[in-house]
């Protein structure tokens, strides 16, 4: 059983790495996370996110939010990503396995899938 | 809505939305009911906005006129021969209790009963979305019992460490997962 003592050894284990994060995070990926996005299937791109970008090492660099409704609600699940210095990608009709791969090439490997982006879906 | 789950992590935005510090999801299941409450301490609705909050074409949302969050509960509960209500305090009338609370009590025999879906997932979500507030999840049926509440988490993790750190979200989600799988 998860226990609340795994919990606290997570806080200590933290404690040394909240100081280093602090004012980092130049990437910020954000989900449409409205009634429209919801059930377009967002929730399980949002997972797929928080969960690769923990996984992959990147949470120094990468936040992920959620965030209301974009207003292109025919394009849900939309994810848009801002980093700084460069201009807004948003993907659209999202999927887990599709963001799987948005972490890998682009917040890994800093070049967008254009494919999946809202120029390429109209 | 494809899952119940789904309109859970929905319409408990609108309580993040109207400012809620503490926001509750209680599912209560009987053999034949899902009665599904969500209840918070946030800034309530004016007894005129309440009157009209099943309205598709009444909504806080300022992208477009149109929200559709309480009407597809209520539909997913008619549909069932369930039903929905919200009670609610504006702060302006209420300012020591305001609040409101969306109940909907759903058949879920019937063949128009919506799965309630990956539940775990919903409340997950909602706490990485705002770290912030607390929440009071619990599931109660015939054959087991779930609860999380983040204040006690909060007790524990103490200041250092936000409750959307994404180890933190894994445990509450393992947490969540074992305590369904226990009662099995």
């Amino acid at each position: 059983m998860k226990s609340l003592a795994e919990l606290a050894a997570i806080r200590e284990k933290m404690k040394n790495r909240v100081v280093l994060r602090e004012g980092q995070g130049d990437i910020r990926v954000v989900v449409g996370m409205a009634t429209c996005g919801i059930a377009a299937g967002a929730r399980p791109v949002l997972s797929a996110f928080v969960e690769g970008v923990a996984n992959e090492g990147l949470s120094d660099k990468v936040t992920v939010t959620q965030t209301g409704c974009i207003g292109i609600c025919q394009y849900e699940p939309v994810v848009e990503v801002f980093e700084s210095g460069k201009e807004k990608v948003t993907y659209v009709k999202m999927t887990a396995d599709k963001a799987k791969e948005v972490i890998e090439k682009h917040l890994k490997g800093g070049s967008p899938v254009v494919e999946y982006t809202i120029g390429n879906n109209q | 809505m494809k899952e119940l789950s789904l309109n859970v992590l929905d319409v408990a935005k609108n309580s993040v939305k109207a400012g809620a510090k503490n926001v509750g999801i209680k599912i209560t299941e009987t053999e034949e009911t899902l009665t599904l409450s969500i209840s918070d301490d946030g800034c309530g609705m004016t007894p005129e906005f309440l009157k009209n909050v099943t309205d598709p074409f009444c909504t806080t949302r300022t992208t477009r006129a149109v929200g559709l969050g309480i009407p597809l509960l209520k539909l997913q509960a008619e549909q069932t021969g369930g039903s929905l209500s919200i009670e609610s305090r504006h702060e302006s009338l209420f300012p020591e209790d305001h609040g409101t609370t969306t109940t909907a009590v759903f058949y879920k025999n019937h063949i128009d009963m919506t799965p309630l879906g990956d539940i775990c997932g919903s409340v997950v979500t909602l706490i990485q979305g705002s770290p912030d507030i607390d929440f009071l999840f619990i599931h109660r049926s015939p054959d087991f019992d779930v609860k999380l509440d983040t204040k006690e988490l909060r007790e524990v993790l103490g200041e250092d460490v936000p409750l959307d750190n994404a180890e933190v979200l894994m445990w509450i989600t393992e947490n969540l997962k074992e305590q369904y799988n226990q009662s099995l």
